[in-house]
Formats: structure tokens, C-alpha cells, sequence
């Protein structure tokens, strides 16, 4: 297997305050991997510090055999990284078809109906939604558009933040679904943060522990599930 | 009902004019969230650079009315869109992640700079230019008139509005720049270049001010270095009036101060007639602040 993403020794600062302290993540081509830990342990940053929103202060982020770590956010979605960041960030103002639009607007429209009947096919609920303003639409159907709003721009790599966050349990195995679905079908490597940990390491082929701005712990969604201190810390009171 | 007439075609192509000026108001507040306050300047300039282009014409022979005219509205909007541009990236773009006090002030001073810059360069004295467009359409034996030039602004008002408007709802670049208006963050994720949609906005400002304020100085046959002051203030009040931030807003509200400004100085005199732009402005803050058209922030996000 070769890597497709590597995060070598990354750390990244909000001002004075160091929320990455050097951490180093290995993404394989074809891979789901998930990032487990607390809340404030820095997941999303090492999410937005790929996207380069922050930047790294130290350290080197590869992609694809490219070094990408001082590029501009905008250009990373045209090197083929895609992310459904925290809390969704859909164009509330906008119709379900316009967020989607927007999704595809870094690439050329020649594959757009393809895409966007791909996306249908995998949320058809989007479909009935297509007028509809997204603002208005529930937590689930946000997400799936989120998603969705992603796969548009035929991503090699598809970052998703807490994509079960705050949702029924039906439409979290729903999501959860697709996602093992775009992995097998669109050979698509995925990075997923997850809180639902346990749902996360059962889907996931490999997995890492953040603590505090650190990798604490690696291996396979399943070693993980297993481990004690991996119960105990983040499956406790689960399912 | 003949004088009323007048004064409605009167306050449609004033009101038409503030339109287009509140629309760079409008659009800059809903994607950086300021007020450009050196925009009114920029629609001074914009009728400064259709007069300069009128006397070069006339210089270099080209003396066909609709050429002529034709000619001064390209360059009066490309010339101004580029100091629409330059302002952002000089006065703007540098104080992006200060505090917001912070491009107020320097807009403020763009503005002042901006009047020196003319009148050091123009003269302090108004200029008068002799009609370039005459003649009229006359209605009920004679008692209301409708020049030409007045026509010509209700009609390109609206042929502009018409096309910005698709412009904005229909193309890619106007989804960009409502994506940007929404969350800037995530529109840079999908890969849009934030700093060149900010760019694009001051650009479609400053090239509609620019076509107010040629049609201003055809209207009127005289212009200074100071008209973009009061024009300012009214097409921001225009602005506010519709809800800032909301494009069809600000054709309304400019259409509003536009019709109160020419009844009230029909009927009363024109005396009061800033006084009562003010009181509105005043009025709104007060008991409207989201303007007839914005929007209530009620959606979850
Ligand atoms: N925009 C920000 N400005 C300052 N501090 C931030 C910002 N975003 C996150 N942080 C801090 O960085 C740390 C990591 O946050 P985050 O990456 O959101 O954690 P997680 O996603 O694991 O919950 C936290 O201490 C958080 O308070
Ligand atoms: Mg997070």
C-alpha cells in the first residue's frame, strides 16, 4: 500500500495557544480511517490544518507524492482533498441544488449530472430536497448534503469531521452506511473524526487516539475496539 | 395630476441612480461586513472620468452622440473598477483580520483622500459641460416632460439591474459570491478564492457607481469633487432603507429615497429635502434596523 496523505511532525497554533504538538498521521490509499478522542483534543485542527486553514507553524503535510503544506486552502480541493467539516457548514441561503453546485465548483462541469445522480443514488432523500432552501432541512439532511456538497468535487481523499454529531440513531447507521458505501464502490479514502467511537472503529480499517494536541495510540479499528484503555476512555456508557 | 406625473418620472430616474450606487453598499457589506464609506468617492470619480472621456473624445473627433456616450460608459466602468479594486486592496485587504473599528477608520480616510485627489487634480470649481443629450418626450399638451437623458437612466437601470441580477442568482461566480457572503471558510474549502471574490464585489460596485455618475452628469450638466458625499450618504441610506446586504433591497430602498426626495421638493420645497433622506435613515436604524427586505436571522444552521 502507498500512503496517499502523511502528516510528519505537524504542529499548529491558535495565536500563542499550541493545539497540534506534532503529530504524524499515515492515510493509505483506499483506506477509511477514523481519529478518535475528547472533546478539544484537537481533531479538527489536524482536519484544517490538511485544508491548510490554519497552517502548520512546523512540520510537512504530503499528498499524493506533493508537498502541500504551505498551500492556499482553495487550491487543495483541485489536488483532489475534499472535507464535510464540523458543524456541517452548509449554505443555509442557498437551495439543496446551489450547495451542491458549489461542491462541483473547482472542477470541470463535463461530470457533473454523473456526480450528481451518484449522490442522488446514495441520498436520495437530497433529491426530493432539490428546491428546497438547505437552512431549512434537518440535521440529517444537512449532513448528507454536506457530504454530498463534498463528493462533488471527486475527491481522492474525503475528510469528514463528527459527520453522526447530534443525530438520531436511524440516520447516524444511515450515514454511516453511505460511507462504508463510497469507500467500496468509488474506492474513495476516507478520514473520519468521529465522538461515536464505537460505530467509527467497527467501520474503520485503521485508527488513531488523540490526546491533547498528541497521537496516543494506533492500529486496526478492531485492536482498538478491543483495547482496555480504549473502552474505558471512549466506549464506556456507549453501546 | 400632470405635475405628479412629473415628479414621479423625476424621483424614478433619481431614484434609480441611488440604486445603483446602494448596490456597492450593499454587496461589500454582505461579504466583508463593512461599510465602504469611500464608495460615494468612487461614484464621484466615475462621473469625473465620463467627463474626462467626453473631452478627449471631443478632441480626438469623435463626435457621435451615441458612440460618444457609448464609449463613455465603457471606460467611465472600467476605469473606476479599477479604483474600485485598488481601494480594497490598499485601504482593505491589509486590515482583514483587525478589528473592525480598524477599515472603518481607513475608509473614512479613503475617502477624504480621495476628494483631495480630485480636487487637486480637477480644481476645486464645479464643472459645467453643456448638454450632450437634448430633446424630450411630452405629454398632456406640453405639461410633463421627459427628457431623454432621464428616460435612458430608468431604462439602463433597469436592463442593469436585470442582468446583475442573473448575474448573481444564475452564474457560477455569483454562487461564489453568495457562498463567500455565507461562510467564507467553507466556500475556500470548495475551492474558491476568497480574496478574488472580495475583488470582483468592489469591481461590480464600482462600475455600477460608475454609470450613476455619468448619468448624474448628464442629467444635471455639472459635477465637483464633492457630489459623492451627499449621493453617498443617501444611497447608503437607500441601503439601510432595504435591508443591508439584500441586492433587491437596495433597488428598492433607492427607488423609495428617490421618489421622497423629487415629491418632497415637488410639494414642499427643496428646501428640506436631505433633511427628510436623514429622517428616514434616522427612522429606520430605529425601528426597522433589518430594512424593509433583510432578512431576520430565523434559519439553523
Ligand atoms: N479558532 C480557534 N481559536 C482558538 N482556539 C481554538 C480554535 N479552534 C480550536 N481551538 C482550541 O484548540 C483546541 C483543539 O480544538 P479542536 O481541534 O476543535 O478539538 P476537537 O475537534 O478534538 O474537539 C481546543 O483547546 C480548542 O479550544
Ligand atoms: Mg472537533
Amino acid at each position: 500500500m502507498s500512503a496517499l496523505l502523511s502528516v510528519q511532525g505537524v504542529h499548529t497554533f491558535y495565536g500563542s495557544i499550541e493545539a497540534l504538538k506534532g503529530v504524524d498521521v499515515t492515510i493509505n490509499e483506499g483506506e477509511i480511517v477514523t481519529l478518535i478522542g475528547a472533546n478539544g483534543a484537537g481533531k479538527s485542527t489536524l482536519l484544517m490544518t490538511i485544508c491548510g486553514k490554519p497552517q502548520a507553524r512546523e512540520g510537512r503535510i504530503v499528498f499524493a507524492g506533493e508537498d502541500i503544506t504551505r498551500l492556499a486552502t482553495h487550491d487543495l480541493v483541485r489536488r483532489g482533498i475534499a472535507q464535510s467539516p464540523e458543524g456541517r457548514r452548509i449554505f443555509p441561503r442557498m437551495t439543496v441544488m446551489e450547495n451542491l453546485q458549489m461542491g462541483a465548483i473547482a472542477v470541470d462541469d463535463s461530470h457533473f449530472d454523473q456526480d450528481l445522480e451518484e449522490v442522488f443514488t446514495l441520498f436520495p432523500r437530497l433529491k426530493e430536497r432539490i428546491t428546497q432552501r438547505a437552512g431549512t432541512m434537518s440535521g440529517g439532511e444537512q449532513q448528507m448534503l454536506a457530504i454530498g456538497r463534498a463528493l462533488m468535487s471527486r475527491p481522492r481523499l474525503l475528510l469528514l469531521d463528527e459527520p453522526s454529531l447530534g443525530l438520531a440513531p436511524l440516520v447516524v447507521k444511515q450515514i454511516f452506511q453511505a460511507i462504508t458505501a463510497i469507500n467500496r464502490t468509488k474506492k474513495m479514502t476516507v478520514f473520519m473524526v468521529e465522538q461515536n467511537a464505537f460505530h467509527a472503529l467497527k467501520l474503520a480499517h485503521r485508527a488513531y487516539v488523540m490526546v491533547n494536541g498528541r497521537i496516543t495510540m494506533t492500529g486496526s479499528g478492531a485492536e482498538l475496539l478491543a483495547n482496555e484503555e480504549v473502552r474505558s476512555a471512549y466506549l464506556e456508557g456507549g453501546h | 395630476m400632470d405635475y405628479f406625473i412629473q415628479q414621479l418620472i423625476n424621483g424614478l430616474s433619481l431614484g434609480a441612480i441611488y440604486g445603483l450606487i446602494a448596490i456597492g453598499y450593499t454587496m461589500v457589506y454582505g461579504i466583508i461586513g463593512m461599510i465602504n464609506f469611500a464608495h460615494g468617492e468612487v461614484y464621484m470619480i466615475g462621473s469625473f472620468i465620463a467627463l474626462i472621456t467626453f473631452l478627449v473624445l471631443g478632441v480626438v473627433g469623435i463626435t457621435w452622440v451615441p458612440l460618444a456616450l457609448l464609449l463613455m460608459l465603457v471606460f467611465a466602468m472600467l476605469l473606476t473598477s479599477v479604483y474600485g479594486w485598488t481601494i480594497e486592496r490598499i485601504a482593505y485587504r491589509p486590515l482583514r483580520n483587525s478589528p473592525r473599528l480598524a477599515p472603518l477608520i481607513s475608509a473614512i480616510g479613503m475617502s477624504i483622500f480621495l476628494q483631495n485627489y480630485v480636487q487637486l487634480l480637477q480644481g476645486a470649481r464645479s464643472k459645467p459641460l453643456q448638454p450632450i443629450v437634448t430633446g424630450s418626450l411630452t405629454f398632456f399638451d406640453g405639461q410633463v416632460t421627459i427628457s431623454y437623458v432621464r428616460l435612458a437612466t430608468i431604462v439602463l437601470t433597469l436592463a442593469l439591474m436585470v442582468g446583475f441580477t442573473q448575474l448573481i442568482q444564475r452564474t457560477s461566480l455569483g454562487r461564489a459570491q453568495r457562498a463567500c457572503e455565507q461562510d467564507k471558510t467553507m466556500a475556500a474549502l470548495l475551492g474558491v478564492n476568497v480574496d478574488r471574490v472580495i475583488s470582483l464585489t468592489f469591481v461590480m460596485g464600482a462600475a455600477l457607481a460608475a454609470v450613476a455618475g455619468m448619468m448624474v452628469m448628464l442629467i444635471y450638466g455639472v459635477i465637483d469633487f464633492y457630489i459623492g458625499f451627499l449621493a453617498g450618504v443617501k444611497a447608503f441610506t437607500a441601503a439601510v432603507l432595504g435591508g443591508i446586504g439584500s441586492l433587491p433591497g437596495a433597488m428598492l430602498g433607492g427607488v423609495i429615497i428617490g421618489l421622497i426626495e423629487a415629491f418632497w421638493s415637488g410639494y414642499v420645497g427643496s428646501e428640506w429635502k436631505d433633511v427628510a433622506t436623514f429622517t428616514i435613515l434616522v427612522m429606520v436604524l430605529i425601528f426597522r434596523p433589518t430594512g424593509l427586505l433583510g432578512r431576520p436571522e430565523i434559519e439553523k444552521v
